[in-house]
């Protein structure tokens, strides 16, 4: 039925199946459409968000996404400005990932914040000391770009690559590719690092709080630097999903060796650097705001078992095996690999964010715990639904494989 | 946001955070510029059409 | 931003004096009511609940005949250095107002992101989960407060030092000629309403005023001083237990105050003791 839409040359599941296949990324859709609603108007009374959890689900969500997102610049980066020709073949699932991230991001932002209708305030009304609108200002930009980044690819679908008009933009776009990723790379290195610098900068809050140089703190760096470890294995984990479910193999091994390899330097100097900024904080930031290391995890159910599982079991473990070319090159170990890696990330954000705010500061203050509601799940899930559909979606209507006709020759 | 806006101070600090941002945002806006500018060449025949 | 308000002119701030405080909860109640805080038909839900000005009950943890209980009433400490929320803010609805030395919040400007409750170490910040709500039939609409504006829903409020009446206290020195206010002339309604007077308002830069006093008092002490965020908040107690949690310390490091000063015919006792 949608044969004329597809790409030349591959096989692709018949359009019932295709559908069958996008139902329970429909459901996703439509529960998170709900929660939506509700959310918007009722108002935020609708999630377990408090007082004392201004920050909760829907941000560990937003950063967790726009880090694992990164693979997309960092990836870009690599192609067009280091000059990894190999990784063209993975860059184009990375674009889409990234720009799934992102606008993902955008979208729970704009649920997230009480006034929606003002959310344009950030732009116009900018208190360009506050970290929270370089983010906003660089990842609203770097959306843009990823989206004339992704351009060229959807327009070589076959039905529109006929029109000559859009051949020839996509063309013209894709020669001139290096000036927007390079744009990019700027960008993101600044929203990364602002999302970082965003709980550095809360020096009234010891468990954030970190020191830094000149307006930034160390976990500007730390983030940008997590954010390019993990990134480049999110999209690795990505195309592996998709030759599992397709069963397929769709990415040259040398790309992704080529890319896991360079995370596994990444996250092991990563590794280096967040320790040594771990042992500054446990020894500086903390004893000087009256506190030892244990006091943080007095109550409640968040441990030093969070710090130590994200540093060794999700730090430390995955970096070891990325580096290791035997552990590389087994499948089954590289994805082992890259799901520590990328856990690794989100645990840090969820420390970072959800764990900064259940800690009380002030000596006599309590205690208070969190769970989300069905609505917070609903939107964060509804991320999970759109990523599917609309990564689903590209797969079977553009090329986003370079390689795949090669790797997969049709022989009826 | 620009300088129409009630926060603007033309001090140091708004000088590098704007200057940066619009000169991210002008090189975006450029590069789409020339790409539609090459396209249209090539469409009505003033330019070879470039394949790669 | 960076600048501390000592250059403005004036510097309001208030001295609390715990061992007078009797954990009544009018300052609470009379907040709520001069500044027109929205109630909820559950008021228990703590976390939710807006309250500018909140009562901390403290104990000395020690068992019955030697346990002793305080409280610990807190308003927004109006950050004198750098206040942890104003430079979070993304759309400028907060600032420090360098002439006062108040913290203000811009309902209409805010949008509701809710980092400078984050960021904010004594939770003094409150966001509008739900529209703003008024028991009707009760009575309550009629003690409205007509100077201040009522917050919509999806915004962050917080105590502003009743600002409106400053207003009202300027406004009534300037249609009397005068330029400068009098000590009392501009008080917040939790220290009018303190039946206790266990709070004391006034300019902490002029050395004439009571609030400016006492703040210089061996006892007195501030909520988390040493993060650095200066409150112009003071609280007051001669009992060490008590100034003991207003800090977070090491083993060690609490030095009890020992000297007998000039303030001492004021309502303390002995000094440096640990028990009434």
């Amino acid at each position: 039925m949608d044969s004329p839409l597809l790409p030349e040359g591959v096989k692709r599941c018949s359009p019932a199946k295709f559908l069958f296949w996008t139902l329970p990324w429909f459901l996703l859709l439509a529960w998170g459409g709900l929660s939506a609603f509700l959310c918007l108007y009722k108002g935020l009374n609708q999630t377990n968000m408090s007082n004392i959890f201004a920050f909760a689900l829907w941000i560990v969500f937003d950063l967790a996404i726009i880090a694992l997102g990164a693979g997309a610049f960092f990836t870009g980066f690599l192609v067009y400005i280091v000059g990894k020709k190999e990784l063209k073949n993975i860059l184009n699932a990375a674009v889409i990932i990234g720009f799934i991230c992102y606008s993902a991001a955008i979208v729970m932002l704009g649920i997230d914040i009480g006034q929606p209708l003002r959310g344009w305030f950030i732009f116009w009304h900018a208190n360009i000391h506050s970290m929270l609108v370089e983010v906003s200002f660089c990842i609203t930009a770097y959306l843009m770009v990823l989206g004339i980044e992704f351009i060229p690819n959807i327009l070589e679908n076959r039905k529109l690559a006929e029109i000559r008009e859009f051949r020839l933009f996509g063309h013209s776009l894709h020669h001139i590719m290096g000036v927007f990723a390079a744009t990019g790379v700027f960008l993101s290195f600044f929203h990364q690092g602002s999302l970082g610098g965003m709980f550095g900068v809360m020096y009234a809050r010891p468990f954030a709080a970190r020191e830094g140089f000149y307006i930034w703190p160390w976990t500007f760096f730390l983030f940008i630097y997590s954010s390019i470890a993990a990134g480049p294995c999110f999209t690795i984990l990505c195309t592996k999903l998709t030759e599992l479910i397709t069963r397929k193999k769709l990415v040259p091994n040398n790309a992704v060796q080529t890319l896991a390899k360079i995370s596994g330097w990444l996250l092991a100097s990563y590794m280096v650097l967040k320790i040594i900024d771990t042992l500054g904080w446990i020894y500086g930031v903390v004893p000087r705001a009256g506190l030892t290391f244990m006091d943080f995890f007095r109550e409640g159910p968040y441990g030093v078992w969070m710090m130590v599982a994200e540093i060794i079991v999700f730090g430390v473990l995955p970096a070891i095996m990325l580096l290791s070319p035997k552990a590389r090159e087994s499948e089954g170990l590289l994805i082992i690999a890259c799901l520590l890696n990328c856990t690794g990330i989100v645990f840090n954000r969820f420390l970072f964010i959800v764990v900064t705010l259940a800690i009380p500061v002030m000596p006599f203050d309590r205690f208070w715990s969190y769970l989300p509601t069905w609505q917070e799940w609903g939107i964060a899930m509804a991320v999970v639904g759109y990523g599917f559909l609309l990564f689903s979606a590209a797969y079977r209507y553009l090329p986003v494989f370079p390689k795949e006709r090669e790797l997969n020759p049709v022989t009826e | 946001m620009t300088p129409l806006s009630f926060e603007w101070q033309w001090n140091v600090e708004y000088i590098i955070f704007f200057g940066l941002l619009y000169i991210a945002l002008g090189v975006v806006s450029v590069g789409l510029v020339v790409v539609v500018i090459k396209t249209a060449l090539q469409v009505f025949g003033f330019m070879r059409e470039r394949h790669f | 931003m960076k600048k501390g308000s000592d250059q403005g002119k004036h510097k309001y701030g208030m001295v609390i004096d715990l061992d007078k405080c009797t954990g009544c909860g009018t300052c609470m109640i009379a907040c709520a009511s001069e500044n027109n805080v929205s109630v909820r038909p559950d008021q228990s839900d703590k976390e939710r609940a807006i309250t500018w000005m909140c009562l901390y009950k403290i104990t000395n943890g020690k068992e019955f005949p030697h346990t002793e209980v305080s409280y610990f009433p807190r308003p927004c400490m109006h950050c004198d250095n750098n206040p942890p929320c104003v430079s979070v803010c993304v759309a400028t609805a907060t600032k420090l107002d360098f002439n006062t030395g108040i913290v203000s919040q811009i309902y209409t400007r805010c949008i509701g992101c809710r980092y400078c409750q984050a960021a904010c170490p004594y939770g003094s910040r409150y966001f509008n989960w739900w529209h703003a709500y008024f028991p009707k039939g009760k009575g309550l609409e009629r003690y409205l407060t007509p100077e201040v504006s009522p917050r919509m829903r999806g915004v962050v409020e917080k105590c502003t030092f009743c600002h409106q009446r400053l207003m009202r206290a300027k406004n009534q020195a300037y249609a009397e000629g005068r330029r400068e206010l009098e000590e009392g002339e501009y008080v917040t309604a939790c220290a009018e309403a303190c039946p206790a007077q266990a709070i004391t308002f006034g300019d902490l830069n002029n050395h004439e005023h009571q609030v400016s006093k006492l703040s210089k008092h061996p006892y007195a002490f501030r909520l988390l001083e040493r993060l650095g965020t200066q409150p112009k908040v003071y609280y007051m107690s001669s009992r060490d237990w008590v100034r003991r949690q207003a800090e977070n310390l090491l083993p060690g490091e609490y030095k009890p105050v020992i000297n007998k000063t000039w303030m001492e015919e004021e309502w303390s006792t002995r000094p440096g003791r640990d028990e009434f």
